[in-house]
């Protein structure tokens, strides 16, 4: 019974985890129509950058804040010099992505070398909860808070600011909103770069009990197309509702089928590919 | 593919350095190189039908090359002869192959190369946590090469020229593919879905048999690659292979014959001789995808042709505007 | 701190201090080439790195010079994989044309690369742990002086049974041949000797998260747990992040608990039990020096795996002076080296049995807080462990290899 229920709760927490990842991967798939292959690549590069400010004794919070403000540098640097060079060609940002998440992995291995580090769990969120005969590490809860605040302040962005009502006219019909005024491409800025500091914001949060390491992007990449696809693209209510069916998926495959655990997470992100190709609650697109 | 007799000179000389290269390369290691030159030219070509000519991107061909892998060498090791395994591979590869292709095939463009990605990291997944059956990170440990008309394979020159029949095999069958009909209805499903579709072609079993077509030198460069390595564990499903095999096709530029190779070239030189004395090898790899994707779409080889007409004044005003043609939508 | 794939180590003080070198150096011969497969990438670089420093330390300690021949170190990265062991194992065998591999780190990469080696007659001096390769298809290329996987396990598997006293077991190892012999190891020993293993647990060498697996451990009164690299870190952490620390004792292999972890570990490691071939304050001459070159030119406490290369040194020096330096011969290369019986090495004297594996001893340690740090303090001895525990050698062959599903465990839950 113990077992379950800690299951249930690093389900959860793994669930935050992956929604603060796949939210930008879902609104840069919604609008701009392409998986970015490199969102593993944000969210190790985000880790990285946090645990080097980790170690150099900074604030758990700061460390996190200033790796995600860094990520939105370098992912406005990519979408600006070079996605934008491939407008159009949906195909061809996507292998770019590719080719830059190479790139990025190799960088990482030169500057933190391929030494596993593990930052130390925040001081303030320390320790566990004893309770029902079961013990839950306040982190973890920790994690759900945070990513159901974040959802939250995210839902607020699109839809209630004029940002997101541009974003959301983008994702439904692109040229439709380009006919009405809106500047598609700087919108297309503006969610990267949401999407970058998400992904390394998540990137340090994870850190402390996933560690950080090379491969860590390859690891990651895949939950968040499945959470996307799951859910449907350019959708945070599906994003979230996905995030939190694959930490299930996860935890539970992991320990109770561990020969078919990756056949249990991807199998569903096929039917669904096939079945219903827009996502559990993905719109229609036109 | 216009003929040129300039350019098959070129090319047959090519060839016969290739094929007397046992004979004129002292070093083994170098011997070594070119066969896995070769071999992962095959599976590149292989992918090439798909991505070139059929315009559908692949981004889970390392599952099926695995698979065959694996199926191979794990008869091998429970007693079948060479003889049993290898038709086993190669038949249960196309089974998987149109398994592939039954899911995949619903869609193209971006959802096929997502579902391709997904239905590639289940096999992944299977190699690496069903280690009852794949014997899981250990990986399986293949015992020797076979030794067909009494040549032993084990010799590096004897397995390299068995890897180069392969490749020229491989290459005619290419070749024979985009001379056929079949090959030039193909190309239409990639360029006009909908006009092919209007004219009475049945433009989903057409794409079918090319997948199957793919599937078939994929298996064959998996053998190849256990028989050449004597071993395969499940890194080698990963999506960084089939990333690595996609970026050969892509780098050298589809739908060519050339181009797959000459990409095999680049990624295998890269990987294992300039790794000798460039540290960051794989960034370096990287940087060229990301350049050639953004400054020569069409790729190396037709890429380079074409500045070499230009240089020659033979200018032609036809230049592509992107070289990755994608099978359209509207095709279901 | 950059990462080289491939790097010759240079002695940094070479040109410095050769002046004074007493031994006359045979200018003609070649230098002899050491290849070093290590693991720069992943959860095994940690011990990969000490590997190189564990080497380093030695051939800097020599001035690059064993037995009057010079040195050469090419080192390769395997990645930490088979499939790059073998990979790598050819390029320094046949492009830098080595005189002997040294490496590599796991027992995987070792099963991988030892065909390989059989048909290229190649000297190999193993860190990694792989049981045939000197048991049921004894390598005839092969020695290894640190330990087999079950070396130290058997010793762990003893001791929880008759000191500990623990009753109820559950394993938790990668699930990799280094784990899954551990765990053999383990259970045969624990079982005959009336425990009982309830639970065999095998995340992935590469598992972002352990808490999936750990709280499966259910209703025992000790784990062993065999993690290697800096794995064990990770799981520690985890293990105390849910509350098992000081419920349920931890006991580990060779690379558990290794010393050089200790810089890295908080206050979850304390009362950890571990078997290990190597501790750092064992009290030999050589290790002396070692621990104190160790800790001025890196600043750590050495481990098994820095230990371990080093020794592989000591034998490298020992069987090139036994030949006066005329190292071309591979078979009486070999030959020496399998006849080597060393005494002052940092893991004390050993000498090598019949198939190339060490005889040697074999420590039972408790991690304690001494004065704010973390020590591994030495419990007990086993003197002279052989990889056949204390089961005859013929009759333990006829058995099949330790595995995840061998001995079979009977009384899991």
């Amino acid at each position: 019974m113990a077992v379950w229920s800690l299951l249930a709760v690093n389900s959860l927490s793994l669930g935050g985890l992956l929604f603060l990842l796949s939210a930008g991967f879902s609104l840069i798939f919604g609008l701009m129509r392409i998986p970015n292959l490199m969102h593993g690549s944000f969210f190790m590069l985000g880790a990285y950058l946090g645990a080097s400010l980790l170690q150099r004794g900074y604030n758990f919070w700061f460390a996190a804040l200033a790796a995600s403000a860094a990520m939105v540098v370098i992912g406005g640097l990519v979408e600006r010099l070079l996605l934008r060079r491939l407008a159009g060609q949906e195909l061809a940002q996507v292998l770019l992505t590719l080719g830059l998440s190479f790139v990025i992995a190799d960088l990482c291995l030169m500057i933190w070398t391929g030494d596993p580090i593990q930052p130390a769990t925040p001081a303030q969120l320390g320790g566990g909860v004893r309770t029902l005969g079961m013990f839950f590490p306040i982190y973890r809860l920790a994690i759900i808070g945070i990513a159901v605040a974040i959802a939250l302040g995210l839902w607020v962005l699109i839809d209630w600011t004029r940002l997101g009502a541009m974003i959301r006219a983008g994702v439904d019909d692109a040229p439709m909103a380009r006919v009405m005024g809106i500047q598609v491409s700087r919108l297309f800025t503006a969610v990267f770069c949401i999407g970058a500091a998400l992904a390394a914001f998540a990137g340090v949060m994870g850190s402390p009990f996933l560690s950080v390491y090379p491969g860590l992007d390859a690891d990651m990449l895949p939950l968040a197309l499945i959470v996307v696809i799951l859910g449907g693209a350019g959708s945070l209510l599906g994003a979230l509702v996905g995030s939190f069916i694959i930490g299930l998926l996860y935890n539970f495959g992991q320990a109770m089928f561990p020969d078919l655990a990756y056949v249990i997470l991807f199998l569903p992100m096929v039917l669904v590919l096939i079945l219903r190709p827009q996502g559990l609650l993905g719109r229609v697109q036109t | 593919m216009t003929s040129n007799p300039g350019r098959t000179g070129f090319v047959l000389l090519l060839l016969a350095i290739l094929a007397t290269l046992p004979l004129w390369m002292t070093s083994l290691y170098y011997v070594n190189i070119a066969s896995q030159i070769l071999f992962w030219a095959v599976f590149a070509l292989g992918l090439n039908v798909l991505v070139g000519y059929g315009g559908l991107v692949s981004l889970g061909h390392a599952g099926l090359f695995g698979f065959s892998g694996y199926v191979a060498a794990l008869l091998m090791v429970n007693g079948y002869s060479h003889a049993a395994a290898l038709p086993a591979a190669i038949i249960g590869t196309l089974l998987m192959t149109a398994v592939f292709a039954a899911l995949a095939l619903r869609s193209t463009g971006i959802s096929f190369l997502m579902i391709t990605l997904a239905l590639g990291q289940i096999l992944w997944g299977i190699a690496y946590r069903w280690a009852d059956v794949t014997r899981g990170d250990n990986g399986v440990n293949v015992a020797g090469r076979p030794s067909p008309f009494g040549i032993d394979l084990t010799e590096p020159r004897a397995f390299y020229v068995a890897v180069f029949i392969t490749f020229i095999l491989c290459l005619l069958s290419m070749l024979a593919l985009v001379r056929s009909p079949y090959g030039a209805s193909l190309r239409g499903t990639r360029d006009q879905p909908r006009r092919m579709r209007a004219l009475g072609f049945n433009v989903w079993m057409i794409r079918f048999i090319a997948f199957l077509f793919s599937g078939f030198w994929t298996a064959v460069a998996g053998i190849l690659f256990i028989y050449y390595n004597q071993f395969i564990s499940p890194q080698v499903m990963a999506l960084q292979t089939s990333a690595e095999a996609l970026l050969m096709v892509i780098s050298g530029g589809t739908a060519t014959l050339a181009g797959p190779v000459v990409g095999a070239a680049i990624v295998v030189i890269m990987k294992n001789v300039v790794s000798a004395y460039v540290e960051r090898w794989n960034m370096v790899l990287g940087i060229i995808f990301v350049l050639i994707i953004s400054f020569m779409p069409e790729g190396l080889v037709p890429g380079t042709a074409r500045l070499w007409r230009s240089m020659m004044g033979r200018r032609r005003a036809a230049k592509m505007p992107l070289g990755l043609k994608v099978a359209g939508e509207g095709s279901r | 701190m950059t990462v080289e794939r491939r790097t010759i180590l240079k002695a940094g003080l070479a040109t410095a201090a050769s002046v004074a070198m007493p031994t006359v150096l045979r200018a003609q011969a070649a230098p002899f080439r050491i290849g070093l497969l290590t693991v720069k990438t992943g959860p095994l670089a940690q011990g990969g790195i000490q590997m190189e420093q564990g080497l380093a330390t030695f051939l800097k300690e020599k001035n690059n010079i064993l037995a009057g021949r010079k040195v050469e170190v090419i080192v390769a990265d395997t990645g930490g994989n088979p499939a790059g062991a073998r990979t790598k194992a050819q390029e320094v065998v046949e492009r830098d044309k080595v005189n002997i591999i040294l490496g590599p780190l796991a027992a995987f990469e070792l099963l991988a690369l030892t065909d390989y080696v059989r048909q290229q007659q190649i000297p190999l001096i193993s860190l990694a742990a792989a049981e045939d390769v000197t048991q049921r298809s004894t390598n005839p290329w092969v020695i290894r002086p640190s330990a087999t996987s079950g070396q130290c396990s058997h010793v762990m598997g003893d001791y929880a049974a008759k000191e500990m006293k623990l009753k109820r077991v559950a394993t938790i190892c990668e699930d990799f041949a280094f784990g899954h012999e551990q765990v053999g190891a383990f259970l045969r020993v624990f079982e005959e000797n009336g425990g009982k293993v309830v639970k065999k647990l095998w995340p992935p060498l590469n598992a972002p998260d352990f808490t999936p697996f750990i709280a499966q451990i259910g209703n025992v009164d000790g784990v062993f747990m065999g993690f290697a690299g800096s794995n064990p870190l990770k799981f520690l952490r985890a293990y105390a992040d849910l509350g098992l620390k000081g419920q349920i004792p931890v006991t580990g292999g060779w690379t558990a608990l290794d010393d050089a972890l200790l810089k890295s570990f908080g206050d979850e490691a304390v009362g950890a039990m571990s078997a290990t071939f190597y501790t750092s304050d064992h009290n030999t001459e050589s290790n002396k020096r070692f621990v104190a070159a160790m800790a001025k030119d890196y600043d750590v406490i050495p481990g098994a795996y820095s230990a371990g290369m080093y020794i592989a040194g000591q034998c490298v020096e020992a069987a090139i002076a036994k030949l006066d330096g005329k190292t071309d011969d591979k078979q009486a290369l070999m030959a020496a080296l399998k006849g080597l019986s060393l005494t002052d090495t940092p893991r004390g004297a050993f000498s090598f049995d019949q198939n190339g594996n060490v005889v040697g001893d074999v420590f039972i340690r408790r991690c304690e807080r001494q004065g704010g740090k973390l020590v591994n303090k030495t419990i007990k001895t086993y003197e002279k462990v052989s990889q056949f525990w204390t089961y005859d050698p013929a009759e333990f062959v006829k058995q099949p290899v330790y595995s995840r599903d061998y001995p079979p465990a009977k009384n899991l839950q």
